[in-house]
C-alpha cells in the first residue's frame, strides 16, 4: 500500500542519485561560531569572545542507516542538527547531499535541500503552534511547498493515520488539548508530510515519559521501515541511543571524539571520553556500584576551550602532545570504521601509548 | 542489556491512544464563551454599545436641535421647558448636544487608537522580525516619542498644528503608535524564537509566509487587547485636547469644549455645567471595565 | 556596574537629541508663517526680508536647526513673543510653580495609593479589595480636569470655603508654602492633580503585594512562626522598589502633563504657559517649555532607572 506522496520502501526514489553505494549527507568540517554579546570592553570594539559551538565537524551519513549523535548539554549537537538544513548557517565548511553540495551555485538549493530533509523537535510546549489545529500544523508542510489547502489537508490526514492518530479525533485540536506523546506523533507526521528522505530527530523522545517513549521509538523504527528513511538521530540518553542507532558519533566541545558502528562503541569505546561517559550509566545490577564517578568537573566553556585536545583538562591519559596538538579523527568516510580523535589512537602522534598499528 | 529495548518491545502497541471525544471547542469560541458568561463585561458593554449607537443616529434621537441658540433660554437648569439636561451658556439643549458631540468625541477617540493600532503593530512586527539595524532604526525612533509624557506630546503637535480636529486626531495617533509599536514587537521577538517557527522554515516557508500564518495569529491577541484598554485614555485626552480649544471649533458640539465653554457659568448654573464632563466619565470608564473583560477573556494559559 | 550607569547616561545622548529634533519640527508643522505672528499684515517686502535675515529664517532648514541648538544647549531660547522676556526665565518660572503643584501632589498620592494598594492586596478578593480597585478604577477613567471644575463647584461656588483659582491671594510672585493663607489655594489643584497617580500607584501595589504576598518565602516566614504584622513589613520592603519607580515615573508625568488642571486653577506653571503660548502663537515660548519639559521627563525617567537599578540588583543588565 502506497501513499500517493509518500515514497513506499519497495518504490524506487525518483530523487535518488547514485545509489546505496553515495552517502547521502557528507559533512566536511563543519564550523560555527556564535559572538558573545561582549562585556564593557565591547563598548570599544575591541576583540569579541566566541561561542564555539561547532568548530570543525566532519562525518558521512549513508542511506537507510541511523546515525545517533551523543554528547552533553553544550557539545553543539543542537547547532550541528540545524546546520544540517542550513537554519543557522554555517561559517565554514561543505555539506554534501546526495552528491550536491548544498548552498553551492552548482550544487542543490536550500530550499531543494529542505524537501528532502525535514526535522523533528523535542516536545517543548513551543514546538507547535498554539492557536493552529495540529492538522493545520501538519499541513502547512505541504501548503508551502506548492500543494493546494484541500491537498495538504488530504495529506495532513493521512499522515496522521500513519503516526498512530485518528484524524477525525485529533485533527481539529490544538496543542494544548494532546498528551507528550501526541504532540510528538504530531511533531514526526510534520516532518513527514513533506515525503522527505532523511529526518533529523533532535532530542525527539527526551521529554517524553519512558513508556511512551518507547511507543515512540518504535513508532520511528517502523516509519523508517515502511518509508526508507534515513535518521540522524541526536540524544543525550545513551540507551536510547543504543536502541535505534546503526552507528554512532559522539561530541564534545564542538568536535567529534569518536564515530562508529553502535556495537563497537558500546562495548570497545577508544576515546576517553566515551569510555567515561559509557561508565556513568547507573546500572541495574548493584554488584556494580562504583564510588568514584568516572567523570570529574564540569566541562570547560566552549568559549574558551582548551589547546589541543578539548577533553585533556579531564582526561587520565593527559600528556603534553595532547596540549599542543589537535587529534585527527581519522578515516570518517568509511562506512564500518570506527574512529577516534585521540592521540593514543593515531600512531606516531607522540603519546606515550599510541600504538604502532591502526585501530579496529 | 538495556531496559528500553526490553519496554519498547513490550509496549510496541501504537495505535491511537483512546482518549473521550469531547467537544473541541476553538481559541474564540472559547473567548467568546467565557465573555458571554461575565456579567460585569456584558453590562458595561451594552452601555457603550448604546453610546455608540446613540452617537451614530444622533439626529433622528436628539430631542431638539443642538445649534438653535436662545436669548433667554440660557443656562436653564434640568427639566426647563422640555430641556431634560437644561440649556447651556448660548441657550442650546443639552441633551441632544451630548448626543451630537458623542460623535465627535467618540470619534476623536476611537479613530486615533484605530490608526496607531495599525501602524504601530506593522511597524512592531517588521521591528520583530527585520533584523538588528531595522529592528535598532525603528524601536530607537519609537523611544524618542515615548520620552514625551502624552498629554505634553498631544497638546504640543496640535497645537503647533493650529488645532482642528484632523489635527487632533493625528497628534493622538502619534501619541499611541510607539506604545503599540513595542507591545507588537515584545509579542513578535517572543514568537520568533519558538521552535514551530523554526520548524515552519525548516518546511520551506519564506517570511512573508511564515508572518501570515504563525505570527499574526500569535500577535495579534497582545496587540488587540492593549489598543482596547487605550480607548479609554484616548476618549479622556482627546476631550482634553478639546477642552483646551485645541479640537473642533465652536458651535460644533464636543464634550470636553462643552467643558471649557460652561466653566465660565459655574457660578449660575454648576449641574449643568457639570453634565459634559459625566458623559466623558461613563463612556471612559466602561470602554475600561470592557477592556478589562476582553482581556480576561483573552489571556488564557493555552 | 559603573558600565551600566555610563552606558544608561550615554543612552539618553541620542533621544536627547531626537527629542531636540522632534521639538524644532514641530514649529514648521505650524500652519501659515512663522513671521506672521511677529509682522503686521501690511509690513512691505523689505521689511519681511529683514526681519527674516534677523531670526534667520531664510538660512536651509538643517542649519536652521543646528544654529537653534547651538543657542539651546548654551541656554539661549530666544525671546517670547507676547511678553519680551527671555524665554528661559519665563520657562524656569513657571516650572518653578508647577513643581510646587507636583512637589506636594506625589506624597499625597503615594501615601494614599500605597496605603490603599497594600490593604487590597492583603485582602484579595474581599470587598475592601473590590472597593479600591474600583477607586484606582474611577481615577483613571475621569476626566481629571472635569473633576477639578466639580471641586470648584463644591467647595468655592457652594460652599465657598476654599479659593477658585488662582496661585495665592496677592500672585504667585509672594506665594509660600510657610504661610496657611497661601496654602488654601493649594488644595484643590492638588486634590484633583494626584487623582490619576493615586489610581495608578493603588493599582500597581496591590498587584506587587498580592504577588509577593503569594511566593514562597512568605509561607516560609509564616511557617517560621513570623506575627502577621511583621510579614507585612517585609512584604512592603519588596513591593517598595517597585512601586516607587512607578511613583518616579508619575512625577514625570505630572511634570509635563499639568497643562489641564493649571489651566482649570489658572495656576501659573508650566502647563499653564504653555497653553497661554498655543493660543498667542508665541513660537519661542511653545518650543522652549516643550523642549525643557521632555527634557524633565527624560532626566526623571533616567534618574528613576538608576536608582532602582541601585536598588533592586535584578535590574541590573549586564
Amino acid at each position: 500500500m502506497g501513499h500517493p506522496t509518500l515514497t513506499h520502501a519497495d518504490d524506487a526514489d525518483p530523487r535518488d542519485r547514485g545509489g546505496t553505494a553515495q552517502p547521502l549527507l557528507i559533512a566536511r568540517d563543519l564550523r560555527k561560531h556564535f559572538q558573545v554579546k561582549g562585556g564593557p570592553a565591547s563598548l570599544f570594539g575591541a576583540g569579541r569572545a566566541a561561542v564555539r559551538a561547532v568548530d570543525g565537524v566532519s562525518f558521512t551519513l549513508f542511506k537507510g542507516e541511523t546515525l545517533g549523535i551523543v554528547g552533553e548539554s553544550g557539545c553543539g549537537k543542537s547547532t550541528l542538527a540545524r546546520l544540517l538544513l542550513h537554519l543557522i548557517v554555517p561559517d565554514a565548511g561543505e555539506l554534501i547531499f546526495d552528491g550536491d553540495t548544498v548552498a553551492a551555485p552548482d550544487g542543490i538549493t536550500v530550499r531543494a535541500l529542505r524537501q528532502q530533509v525535514q526535522m523533528v523537535f523535542q516536545d517543548s510546549y513551543s514546538s507547535l503552534n498554539p492557536r493552529m489545529p495540529v492538522q493545520d500544523s501538519v499541513a502547512f508542510g505541504p501548503y508551502v511547498q506548492g500543494r493546494s489547502q484541500a491537498e495538504a489537508r488530504d495529506i495532513a490526514r493521512d499522515i496522521l493515520v500513519k503516526v498512530g492518530l485518528n484524524p477525525a479525533l485529533f485533527g481539529p485540536r490544538y496543542p494544548h488539548e494532546l498528551s507528550g506523546g501526541q504532540k510528538q506523533r504530531v511533531n514526526i507526521a510534520r516532518a513527514l508530510a513533506i515525503n522527505p528522505r532523511m529526518v533529523i530527530l533532535d532530542e525527539a523522545v527526551s521529554a517524553l515519559d519512558k513508556s511512551i517513549e518507547a511507543q515512540v521509538l518504535n513508532l520511528l523504527r517502523q516509519l523508517k521501515r515502511s518509508f526508507n528513511l534515513t535518521y540522524v538521530f541526536i540524544s543525550h540518553d545513551l540507551n536510547v541511543v543504543q536502541y535505534i542507532s546503526d552507528r554512532v558519533l559522539v561530541m564534545y566541545l564542538g568536535h567529534v571524539v569518536e564515530l562508529g558502528p553502535v556495537d563497537a562503541i558500546f562495548e570497545r569505546p577508544l576515546h576517553p571520553y566515551t569510555v567515561a561517559l559509557l561508565g556513568s550509566r547507573p546500572s541495574m545490577d548493584p554488584a556494580h556500584r562504583i564510588d568514584e564517578p568516572p567523570l570529574n568537573g564540569d566541562p570547560p566553556s566552549p568559549i574558551n576551550p582548551p589547546s589541543g585536545c578539548r577533553f585533556r583538562t579531564r582526561c587520565a591519559h593527559a600528556e603534553a602532545v595532547c596540549a599542543e596538538t589537535v587529534p585527527v579523527l581519522g578515516a570518517w568516510l568509511d562506512c564500518g570504521s570506527h574512529v577516534a580523535a585521540c592521540h593514543i589512537q593515531t600512531p606516531g602522534s607522540g603519546h606515550s601509548q599510541a600504538t604502532t598499528q591502526g585501530m579496529a | 542489556m538495556s531496559q528500553t529495548s526490553a519496554t519498547a518491545q513490550a509496549a510496541s502497541n501504537w495505535e491511537a491512544d483512546a482518549l473521550p471525544a469531547t467537544k473541541v471547542r476553538s481559541y474564540w469560541q472559547s473567548v467568546g464563551y467565557r465573555l458571554r458568561h461575565d456579567p460585569v463585561t456584558l453590562v458595561f458593554g451594552a452601555v457603550v454599545l448604546a453610546v455608540i449607537l446613540a452617537a451614530i443616529f444622533a439626529p433622528w434621537i436628539a430631542p431638539m436641535d443642538p445649534y438653535k441658540d436662545s436669548v433667554i433660554g440660557r443656562l436653564k437648569p434640568f427639566g426647563w421647558r422640555g430641556h431634560l439636561l437644561g440649556t447651556d451658556e448660548l441657550g442650546r439643549d443639552m441633551l441632544s448636544r451630548l448626543i451630537h458631540g458623542g460623535r465627535i468625541s467618540l470619534m476623536m477617540g476611537l479613530v486615533p487608537v484605530l490608526v496607531a493600532t495599525i501602524v504601530g503593530g506593522i511597524l512592531g512586527v517588521v521591528a520583530g522580525f527585520g533584523g538588528r539595524a531595522v529592528n535598532t532604526a525603528i524601536m530607537r525612533t519609537m523611544d524618542v516619542f515615548y520620552a514625551f509624557p502624552s498629554v505634553l506630546l498631544a497638546v504640543a503637535i496640535s497645537g503647533a498644528m493650529g488645532g482642528g480636529i484632523g489635527n487632533g486626531m493625528l497628534a493622538l495617533s502619534l501619541v499611541f503608535t510607539p506604545a503599540i509599536c513595542r507591545v507588537a514587537e515584545t509579542a513578535t521577538a517572543q514568537v520568533r524564537n519558538l521552535d514551530f517557527i523554526e520548524a515552519a522554515r525548516a518546511s520551506g516557508a519564506g517570511t512573508f509566509t511564515i508572518i501570515r500564518h504563525h505570527v499574526l495569529g500569535n500577535v495579534l491577541g497582545p496587540v488587540f487587547i492593549y489598543s482596547s484598554s487605550l480607548v479609554s485614555v484616548s476618549i479622556l485626552l482627546a476631550s482634553g485636547l478639546s477642552f483646551l480649544g485645541l479640537g473642533v471649533k465652536p458651535p460644533e458640539p464636543d464634550w470636553g469644549l462643552m467643558l471649557s465653554t460652561l466653566r465660565q457659568s459655574i457660578y449660575v448654573n454648576p449641574l449643568v455645567c457639570a453634565v459634559p464632563g459625566i458623559a466623558i466619565f461613563i463612556t471612559s470608564i466602561c470602554f475600561n471595565l470592557v477592556s478589562d473583560g476582553i482581556r480576561a477573556a483573552m489571556d488564557v494559559r493555552m | 556596574m559603573l558600565a551600566y550607569i555610563l552606558r544608561r547616561i550615554l543612552y539618553v545622548v541620542p533621544i536627547a537629541f531626537g527629542v531636540s529634533v522632534v521639538c524644532f519640527s514641530l514649529v514648521h508643522l505650524a500652519p501659515g508663517d512663522p513671521l506672521q505672528t511677529i509682522l503686521p499684515a501690511d509690513a512691505t517686502a523689505e521689511t519681511i526680508e529683514i526681519v527674516k535675515k534677523a531670526y534667520g529664517f531664510d538660512k536651509p532648514i538643517p542649519v536652521q536647526f543646528g544654529l537653534w541648538l547651538l543657542h539651546v544647549l548654551q541656554g539661549d531660547f530666544g525671546v517670547s513673543i507676547s511678553s519680551r522676556r527671555p524665554v528661559i526665565d519665563e520657562v524656569l518660572g513657571s516650572l518653578s510653580n508647577t513643581l510646587v503643584l507636583t512637589g506636594f501632589a506625589i506624597p499625597v498620592a503615594f501615601v494614599i495609593g500605597f496605603t490603599m494598594g497594600a490593604i487590597a492586596g492583603c485582602h484579595p478578593g474581599r470587598a475592601i479589595d473590590r472597593f479600591v480597585t474600583g477607586v484606582a478604577v474611577m481615577g483613571v477613567s475621569l476626566p481629571n480636569y472635569w473633576l477639578g471644575i466639580v471641586l470648584v463647584i463644591v467647595f468655592a461656588v457652594e460652599w465657598m470655603v476654599l479659593p477658585a483659582t488662582g496661585m495665592g491671594p496677592s500672585g504667585s510672585a509672594s506665594f509660600s508654602i510657610f504661610r496657611l493663607d497661601d496654602l488654601r489655594y493649594l488644595i484643590l489643584p492638588v486634590i484633583t492633580l494626584s487623582m490619576i497617580p493615586i489610581g495608578i500607584l493603588s493599582r500597581t501595589t496591590r498587584a506587587a503585594v498580592a504577588e509577593i504576598r503569594g511566593q514562597d518565602f512568605i509561607i516560609t516566614l509564616r511557617a517560621k512562626g513570623l506575627s502577621e504584622f511583621a510579614i507585612i513589613r517585609h512584604v512592603v520592603k519588596n513591593a517598595m522598589p517597585g512601586v516607587l519607580a512607578v511613583m518616579g515615573l508619575q512625577f514625570g508625568y505630572l511634570i509635563g502633563g499639568s497643562i489641564l488642571i493649571e489651566t482649570v486653577f489658572t495656576w501659573p506653571g508650566s502647563g499653564f504657559l504653555l497653553s497661554k503660548s498655543i493660543i498667542n502663537r508665541d513660537i519661542p515660548v511653545l518650543q522652549g517649555s516643550i523642549l525643557l519639559l521632555a527634557m524633565v521627563f527624560v532626566a526623571t525617567n533616567l534618574l528613576v532607572d538608576l536608582l532602582q537599578s541601585a536598588i533592586d540588583p535584578r535590574i541590573r543588565r549586564a
